[in-house]
């Protein structure tokens, strides 16, 4: 659940970008830079809530230029999301060096983790679900609102419809560079959660490059979820899984059979990626994408 | 001025004014981190062509950037976007270096043949995987690229770290030095500047033939302007993907063995410093034009050679370098940008065009 939580917060946000016809590679390069500023400003204040804030804010921020490149500049919506990512890694490269590496000492710490009264007491589910840090309980409750927001709203239905065909939702009167500018930065505020998970509640430092190719594998778990906040999160819990499961197998000192070698830590690290690569060559088959997604919409 | 003359000047004014604005952009990240940026800058070229041995060492910097940066174009015009390329440079060098130090005797000559082509073969290998994921299942090469550069890096950190590819002679996690038979050779005395740089020079004019003038060529670019007309004309799509990806990766490969062969000798399990991800940059900076890679290339390396000496002297992070990456990619892929500025009737031909075809990510 721990390690599921910056994952389905990133594929959340690639969900309701990709449901309004963006593709968001950028997803990665939003978390880090959360990450980043998120530990920042927890640092300088000593106040972690503050820096949940700013990271939040700095998706929104970094995904209102991905909007602006990609749905105003007709910025090729690959190439801005890697854009956005290189610029990630360079910034927060750049400070680290700059001044927090001296700094990293004594970092802000971590989130407390929260008991809910008397649900936390339930056996086997109690501590599933009701005891947790913060963001783990934000991710919960994103799911749903997610859910319930593209699929029982109006805004949902026109951002699905922007998705879908962009044309036909122009000609009933939808402003669709509106409606994608909305779902874009929504998207960027829920990777920029996702991203404070990394610095602020799971190690309480700041590291280069610590979010690791998590926000494409959010998107792996996107395409797995059939671009469905709840198929997302169960792709996320699938992921986050084998994550743990490997770590697992390190702490067994499992061996490989007949030959008795450990197996190398390397090839567990590897876990993850080579599953990300089999979802998306199997799923992709199976699953629909929105139809205009990754299409740029230019106004006649 | 009229038409013609403005989308030459655009032409020729996009790269320049791009990284212009891309050094505006970086100066103000380094001016934010505290330190002087006019200072961090002459560094940048100091350290890139004033200090001894500079210049050649930013020609050394560049070879790597022209192999790399053709690859990434030639998957551009196919319409792929090959993010693969810094796996590719790690496996191609991991199979160059193990012909280097394996094989014994060889004359010189072919010891670096069968080097440099063990190289573009790991690079193929590496490469196809994405292209037949994307030719066979439509798993789109963005998401399996990037994968597969961290499966690259785990796997030469096992072989090199603690796997069967250890020197077992030395403290230091590497592989055994290549046999001075598999060694490129030095072209001036006393620098690092070995025949690589010759190599890649005609990889230029190979490129450039195999696009413009050869029926592979010709489809890939067919592919590349839409895969439907490809497919109605009766080209084979899933082939003309997977050579693609083929090539582009040989190539990233051939950058990973000379590397290896002309620079470093051995392998340590941390090898490249982003040059696959530079190379995109290079790429983009270039239009895809194999031609131009020649000057994409030399920038990347001054900037790469230079941000080391930069780093060194100024305490300023070489990850600067991204951000000019970064803000020279977001001009060069804002045509509409480009199109306001000069005035121009039409915008200039956007360098790539991917996610509008097949946009299932």
């Amino acid at each position: 659940m721990n390690e599921a939580t910056p994952l389905t917060l990133a594929a959340l946000g690639g969900v309701i970008s990709e449901r309004s016809g963006v593709v968001n590679i950028a997803l990665e390069g939003m978390m880090l830079m959360s990450a980043f500023t998120g530990y920042v400003v927890a640092f300088q204040t000593h106040n972690l809530w503050l820096g949940v804030l700013a990271g939040v804010l700095t998706g929104v921020v970094i995904s209102a230029l991905h909007a602006a490149l990609s749905i105003s500049l007709m910025v090729d919506q690959i190439v801005s999301g890697f854009v956005i990512n290189i610029l990630a890694l360079g910034i927060t490269g750049v400070f680290f060096k700059g001044f927090l590496q001296e700094a990293s000492v004594a970092g802000p710490g971590v989130l407390p983790t929260w008991h809910i009264p008397l649900l936390s007491k339930i056996p086997v589910v109690g501590p599933i679900l009701f005891i947790h840090q913060p963001i783990t309980y934000a991710m919960l409750i994103a799911i749903v609102l997610v859910q319930f927001l593209l699929f029982r709203t109006i805004w949902g239905l026109r951002t699905r419809a922007v998705g879908e065909h962009p044309l036909a939702a122009d000609t009933v009167g939808i402003n669709v560079y509106l409606v994608r500018y909305v779902a874009v930065i929504l998207s960027g505020g829920l990777a920029g959660l996702g991203g404070t998970y990394f610095s602020l509640q799971q190690i309480g430092q700041f590291l280069p490059n610590m979010t690791g190719g998590r926000g494409f594998i959010a998107l792996a778990a996107m395409i797995f979820g059939k671009w469905k906040p709840l198929g997302a999160f169960y792709a996320c819990l699938l992921f986050a899984g084998a994550e743990a499961f490997a770590g697992q197998i390190q702490i067994w000192g499992w061996h490989i059979p007949v030959v008795g070698w450990p197996i190398p830590f390397q090839f567990l690290g590897m876990l993850p990626y080579l599953l990300t690569i089999v979802v998306v060559a199997g799923a992709m088959g199976r699953a629909v994408a929105p139809a205009a997604d990754g299409k740029p919409y230019r106004k006649a | 001025m009229n038409q013609r003359s403005r989308r030459i000047a655009s032409a020729v004014l996009l790269p320049v004014i791009s990284v212009v604005a891309g050094f505006v952009v970086a100066g103000l990240a380094v001016a934010l981190s505290g330190a002087d940026p006019l200072q961090s800058f002459y560094a940048l070229f100091q350290g890139a062509f004033i200090n001894p041995r500079a210049f050649p060492d930013t020609l050394v910097a560049t070879t790597p950037y022209i192999f790399l940066g053709l690859g990434v174009a030639l998957g551009f015009r196919a319409g792929l976007f090959n993010i693969g390329a810094e796996g590719q440079f790690y496996i191609g060098a991991l199979f160059g270096v193990f012909i280097g130090y394996s094989l014994h005797g060889l004359p010189a000559v072919l010891h670096i043949l069968l080097a440099l082509l063990a190289g573009i073969l790991g690079g193929f290998l590496w490469a196809a995987v994405p292209g037949i994921l994307k030719a066979r299942f439509g798993a789109h090469e963005v998401i399996t690229t990037i994968m597969l550069n961290y499966v690259a890096f785990a796997l030469v950190n096992f072989l090199i770290n603690n796997g069967p590819m250890v020197d077992k002679t030395s403290s230091a996690p590497r592989t055994p030095y290549i046999d001075p038979a598999a060694q490129l050779p030095i072209l001036v005395s006393g620098t690092r500047l070995h025949a690589g740089l010759i190599l890649g020079l005609i990889a230029i004019p190979v490129v450039w033939f195999l696009l413009d003038r050869t029926t592979i060529g010709f489809r890939i670019r067919t592919v590349g302007f839409s895969a439907t007309a490809a497919r109605a004309a009766g080209i084979s799509v899933a082939w003309t993907i997977l050579a693609t990806m083929g090539i582009s990766g040989g190539l990233a490969g051939l950058a990973g063995a000379d590397e290896v062969l002309g620079v470093s000798h051995y392998m340590p399990p941390s090898f490249s410093t982003g040059y696959g991800f530079d190379a995109i940059a290079v790429a983009l900076l270039a239009r895809s034009n194999p031609w131009a890679m020649l000057p994409a290339a030399f920038l990347f390396g001054a900037l790469s050679s230079g941000s080391r000496f930069m780093q060194f002297q100024t305490q300023v992070s070489a990850d600067v370098i991204s951000v000019v990456e970064a803000t020279v990619i977001m001009f060069i892929a804002a045509p509409v940008l480009f199109q306001w500025i000069f005035r121009l009737r039409r915008a200039p031909a956007p360098p790539v065009k991917l996610a509008s075809e097949e946009g299932v990510l």
